[in-house]
């Protein structure tokens, strides 16, 4: 048999999504961007938006996603995002317009900025990427860092006496009236990566049916940042990170979800 | 028939960023420009051309909102005073990185720190000297009526989609603040066609998709895009240099000054020629690029040239360096919010360069 | 014609709104005009002046040292504003709660008691016209049709009702005002 008899359109069983760039992905081998690039993208090809989409890049590890994702994008200053988009969207209501967000950019710099974008109810998307820590400028503490949790600037693992306490943004805002749709996904198991693909589908959905502000959260890791390997940065995830950051929804259609 | 209105300064710039065809304006409240957001939410140009403004939580967000917009090819302004353009300046460095096109109004109150809410000049270092980070201009618009308020609001953004760079509008509290006759020109119907060569509107099918950024961490390439800006600032300097003379025929000595302070040594002039003192004014409207040459031809000519700026002596600066050696220079100034008396100007005219 | 004129009195006694009709006045005789109020914190009840320049020129500086007529409706404005009036200027005050007249002798000094002439109106808010009809009558500069239809510009419409009590308040002023001295 020929290998042209076998590559044929009806053979094929998965084909990487034209949104995203034939570029080599920046990201540390094992870091979960990758694959929250690629189904964020797909959530775009499959309703056909590629045309009316403009993203926000952000400051952090992903500060170059308008290198991988093939949409029209900007790139937005630290933690400015929320209020990049506001602008956009405020200009072009017809458009999807998201943005795609780490922890410190989103969490730190950046609150005034998504609370109030949050709070105003924009009717966009945020995407966010929490890892608890800052994984670009070289692992120092984030926001969200756990409490004991050690980073550079945290060598002796987070004291919350004097450290503060680790923050849980998509909480908060979930509280807002401009929030529609939020929820904390991950992308570390095949079932988590459909589950946090579907979640991103229903967030542009609401943002197509003009419901307020959606956020997704996907809690992911960062073995450079954590100094583990990727298998085993993944498994400290589930151990410490979802304990704290719970995984599910936490408002759906503007109503909290129970217990939240 | 002329459409004749009594307006503000700060109302001008609203009615004229309107009537320019602006797409959205972004702000946050701060004395003495807060009439420019109110004026926009009384006359709800929403409905009036489908321009739409928006209070923004800080002036952090402000200016982003501005970007973000202008990313798109979208008109769009935001305004502020002394401490809240001093809080952009990141957002305006990446604007003119990013080389995005957009109308920034400050109206100066005295400073540093919270300072006063009354006029002062001394913004002028912060606005033709970078301000920000980065090797980058402003083009700076310096009215000094109520109708320049207005006329430059379209001025402003002719320029700033021209040169694909923001304008900055500095004005002052007391223009700000100020009533004065307006003469309203027509409404300009807002754009409907985005250049695809560079703005954010949806990747087309077929099409490559478009980016905009201020960051290139090849720096080989970011010195190019740094020597391209360059070259377009050249151009800038070249095209857009911008003045008025007034009594300068005959003059002797020479007043230097924009703004509100170009309307003070107006009269100073005229109480200067009532005493047989010939003075004149070379008034820049242009404070970046400057208009050097006109004044090192004028120059020579003159007794005396002396820079009146409501600060410590900022523009002086650009005086000398664009007169140079040969010419008796010097500087009269108040701060901190402090306003001089046609009478104070004309006053330390005769004391720094006639008596001394 | 030139005329630089400062008024000043306390916050709410309706100085720049006297002001604004005065200039809008002029524009619809086709004038020049600048208006430059003192603003911030001092407009919440503290003193408040403002500047108004009416010309049939180009109008140089909006802020002056020496005005040809001052309109002083408070003590604190008197002490302030009594010696910038050019010589030969016009000094109009409001005796209401003065502890001082003015004392100058080389200008023209008129007294209109717009604060108890308001209060014999039954309407404390059009004090300002009071005065501002004394001083038409001292200087002509503006028509009465052009202030009424400053007026009408000036006044929101859904006050509309008190254009005629305003109109009134002129008329009290034109009458009442009076010469005390030069």
């Amino acid at each position: 048999m020929d290998i042209k008899d076998i590559i044929k359109p009806e053979n094929l069983v998965y084909q990487k999504t034209p949104l995203m760039t034939d570029k080599p992905l920046s990201y540390c081998p094992g870091c979960g961007h990758g694959t929250a690039h690629r189904i964020l993208m797909e959530v775009i090809e499959e309703m056909g938006i590629q045309s009316e989409t403009i993203g926000v890049a952000p400051v952090g590890c992903s500060v170059l996603a308008y290198d991988f994702m093939n949409v029209d994008m900007v790139g937005a200053s630290h933690g400015r995002a929320p209020a990049v988009a506001t602008g956009i969207k405020r200009c072009w209501p017809e458009k999807f317009v998201y943005t795609y967000q780490g922890d410190g950019d989103l969490a730190a710099i950046g609150t005034a900025e998504t609370i109030h974008a949050c709070n105003r109810g924009e009717n966009i998307t945020i995407i966010f990427i929490n890892n608890g820590i800052y994984g670009m400028t070289g692992g120092q503490m984030a926001p969200t860092t756990l409490k004991g949790m050690k980073t550079s600037t945290s060598p002796y693992g987070r004291d919350i006496e004097t450290m503060g306490n680790p923050l849980k943004m998509t909480e908060l805002v979930a509280q807002l009236p401009g929030t529609c749709y939020v929820t904390r996904q991950s992308v570390h198991s095949p079932r988590n990566v459909r589950r946090a693909k579907k979640a991103i589908r229903t967030a542009f959905e609401s943002q197509k049916g003009k419901k307020g502000t959606s956020l997704v959260e996907i809690v992911s890791n960062c073995n450079s940042g954590w100094k583990l390997e990727p298998v085993a940065a993944n498994d400290w995830m589930v151990e410490n990170m979802f304990p704290f950051f719970p995984l599910g929804d936490i408002k759906v259609d503007g109503k909290l979800v129970n217990n939240q | 028939m002329k459409e004749l209105k009594l307006m503000k300064g700060n109302e001008a710039a609203a009615e004229g960023a309107i009537r320019a065809g602006a797409d959205g304006y972004f702000g946050y409240p701060i004395t003495p420009q807060s009439e420019v957001m109110e004026y926009l939410m009384a006359e709800q140009p929403e409905k009036r051309t489908g321009m739409v403004v928006l209070q923004a939580e800080s002036e952090l967000a402000a200016i982003n909102m501005v970007y973000g917009a202008a990313s798109t090819g979208k008109k769009a302004m935001t305004s502020s005073s002394s401490p809240g353009i001093s809080l952009m300046q990141e957002g305006i460095s990446y604007l003119a990185g990013a080389e995005l096109p957009c109308l920034i109004l400050n109206v100066v109150r005295g400073g540093p720190g919270l300072g006063t809410i009354q006029p002062s000049q001394a913004d002028y270092f912060q606005s033709t000297k970078g301000g920000g980070h980065g090797d980058y201009r402003l083009i700076v618009l310096a009215p000094s009526s109520v109708q320049e308020m207005f006329d430059f609001a379209f001025l402003g953004f002719d320029l700033a989609f021209k040169y694909r760079n923001p304008v900055l509008m500095l004005s002052d509290g007391l223009i700000g603040q100020m009533m004065e006759k307006v003469e309203l020109r027509e409404q300009l119907p807002r754009t409907t066609y985005f250049d695809r060569s560079w703005t954010l509107t949806g990747k087309p099918d077929g099409q490559e998709r478009n980016i905009v950024t201020s960051l290139d961490l090849d720096a080989s390439r970011q010195e190019v895009h740094n020597q391209h800006l360059q070259e377009k600032y050249r151009k800038c300097q070249a095209n857009e240099v911008r003045y008025e003379l007034l009594n300068t025929e005959d003059a002797e000595y020479l007043f230097v000054a924009y703004g509100s302070s170009a309307r003070i040594c107006q009269k100073a002039i005229q109480l200067g020629r009532e005493e047989g003192i010939k003075i004149g004014l070379l008034r820049p409207i242009t404070l970046w690029p400057y208009p050097a040459k006109p004044l090192a031809e004028l120059a020579p000519g003159m007794k005396g040239i002396l820079s009146v700026e409501q600060s410590a002596g900022q523009m002086v600066e650009d005086v000398r360096l664009s007169v140079g050696c040969g010419v008796h220079i010097e500087h009269f100034g108040r701060m901190g919010g402090m306003i001089p008396t046609p009478e104070e100007v004309l006053e330390n005219l005769k004391k720094l360069l006639i008596t001394k | 014609m030139t005329e630089e004129i400062i008024i000043a009195g306390f916050g709410g006694q309706g100085v720049l709104s006297m002001g604004k009709i005065l200039a809008y006045s002029a524009i619809m005789q086709n004038q020049e005009v600048s208006w430059f109020p003192s603003y911030g914190p001092e407009m919440r009840g503290g003193t408040a002046n403002v500047t108004v320049i009416l010309s049939d020129e180009r109008i140089s500086s909006p802020i002056l040292h020496f005005y040809d007529t001052a309109i002083l409706l408070n003590q604190q404005s008197l002490d302030k504003f009594e010696n910038s009036v050019k010589q030969g200027g016009v000094l109009l005050f409001d005796s209401n709660g003065l502890t001082r007249h003015p004392e100058r002798k080389d200008i023209r000094i008129y007294r209109v008691d717009a604060a108890d002439a308001s209060a014999k109106m039954e309407s404390a808010k059009v004090g300002n016209m009071i005065v501002l009809g004394g001083f038409l009558k001292i200087k002509p500069i503006v028509k009465l049709e052009n202030v009424y239809k400053g007026l009408e510009k000036s006044i929101p419409k859904r006050y509309g009702h008190l254009l005629e009590l305003n109109k009134k308040a002129i008329a009290v002023g034109q009458e009442i005002v009076e010469k005390v001295r030069g």
